[in-house]
């Protein structure tokens, strides 16, 4: 059956609490997810107390505050802290977003930050997404053709071929999404998630992609893509704002075309 | 080429059968409220119309077998033991060929 309740070793708890020393009047709590793979300690929650003028307006910016400045041993992703990188994905405050996205000012009370349910955890916040890129590829997310372009052009693409791909190109492959579905967290195994069905559907919608009947014919499995139940968490967590349960409803849409 | 699992033929045939239970349903408790409480011989009066035996041998069979393809996908989900699973998934498919064709005799049992 499903897993709903942890193993003993992964239960949750309390951690080391780390009070500001200054007189700051604008703090803020910020309770963080640790757990190292070096110890046989189970994970805990260390609560880091920062003085907000002092930090940049983004939760990233106080990740990376209590990384420099209290506990360098904290660890997570980031890279680009603009939204395009897609590595600092997290759970803050109960959603899955990207960290350098997330304003400090928008979670009320204490900021609960937690790695991306779900995934197996290699470190602190910083998840095993092996399996999710495995599964990416899986899709074959590049352009594949036959035909050859006009000698020394490029591909030719109508401004109406080239709204279709609209929504799904910025996908940071952060896997927010995917690690927000419950569908994924019970067959991550064989359920493609939807930022990898978002993926697929991104070269179905291509105009310049030939090889669309072959991607369909290898989604069209009870798994891979009709785990899908239309939850919709993938829509609401995205921190991009795009739509990747629309995406899987149009492939099951081109499934019944197909039949 | 037929894929091995058949996705999009379960997907469509759930979702055909939960809109044919639309109307069927609204037939059948509305049947209920005007038809059906006025007593037994009124009941057995009413289901002996050949009109009202087919819309509940109808309604049998689409709740059945749309009862099963959701029970189905729920086992999917969360049965992660393969051997539990396919005896789930068997059970399923008898219980529900088992009440369907025992609930459309009945009714045919009252209409002949």
């Amino acid at each position: 059956m499903a897993e709903f309740a942890l193993p003993k070793h992964s239960k949750i708890v309390k951690g080391i609490d780390y009070p500001i020393n200054s007189e700051a009047e604008n703090t803020k709590k910020i309770n963080v997810y640790r757990w190292s793979p070096d110890d046989d300690e189970n994970p805990r929650i260390d609560s880091y107390t920062i003085d907000l003028d002092q930090c940049g307006p983004m939760v990233l910016d106080a990740l990376i505050k209590i990384k420099q400045e209290i506990d360098s041993s904290l660890t997570f992703r980031r890279s680009c802290r603009e939204g395009i990188c897609g590595s600092c994905s997290m759970n803050i405050d109960g959603t899955n977003t990207l960290a350098c996205l997330k304003s400090i000012d928008d979670v009320k009370g204490d900021i609960n930050i937690y790695p991306l349910p779900h995934m197996e955890v290699i470190k602190d916040l910083v998840p095993d997404l092996s399996k999710a890129y495995e599964q990416l590829t899986s899709v074959k997310p590049w352009l594949q053709s036959k035909s050859d372009p006009e000698k020394g052009k490029s591909r030719k693409q109508s401004p109406k071929e080239r709204e279709k791909i609209d929504g799904l190109w910025e996908c940071v492959l952060c896997f927010s999404c995917s690690t927000s579905c419950p569908s994924y967290w019970w067959n991550g195994d064989k359920y493609l998630g939807p930022a990898v069905l978002l993926q697929a559907y991104r070269w179905i919608a291509d105009s310049r992609d030939e090889n669309t009947e072959q991607r369909l014919e290898e989604l069209e499995d009870s798994f891979k893509l009709y785990r899908c139940h239309t939850i919709m968490n993938c829509t609401k967590t995205c921190p991009k704002g795009l739509n990747p349960a629309k995406a899987i409803g149009e492939i099951k849409k081109l499934q019944l075309e197909r039949r | 080429m037929q894929s091995k699992s058949h996705g999009v033929v379960h997907w469509k045939l759930q979702r055909i059968s939960a809109i044919a239970m639309i109307p069927l349903i609204i037939w059948f408790v509305s049947s209920l409220v005007f038809s059906l409480i006025n007593g037994y011989d009124q009941s057995i009066n009413w289901l002996q119309s050949p009109l009202n035996a087919t819309g509940m041998i109808l309604l049998f069979g689409t709740l059945y077998f749309h009862a099963a393809s959701g029970l189905q996908v729920v086992v999917e989900d969360y049965v992660h033991n393969e051997g539990l699973k396919i005896m789930s998934l068997i059970l399923i498919k008898l219980l529900s060929v088992l009440l369907g064709v025992l609930s459309i005799l009945c009714v045919l049992k009252i209409y002949v």
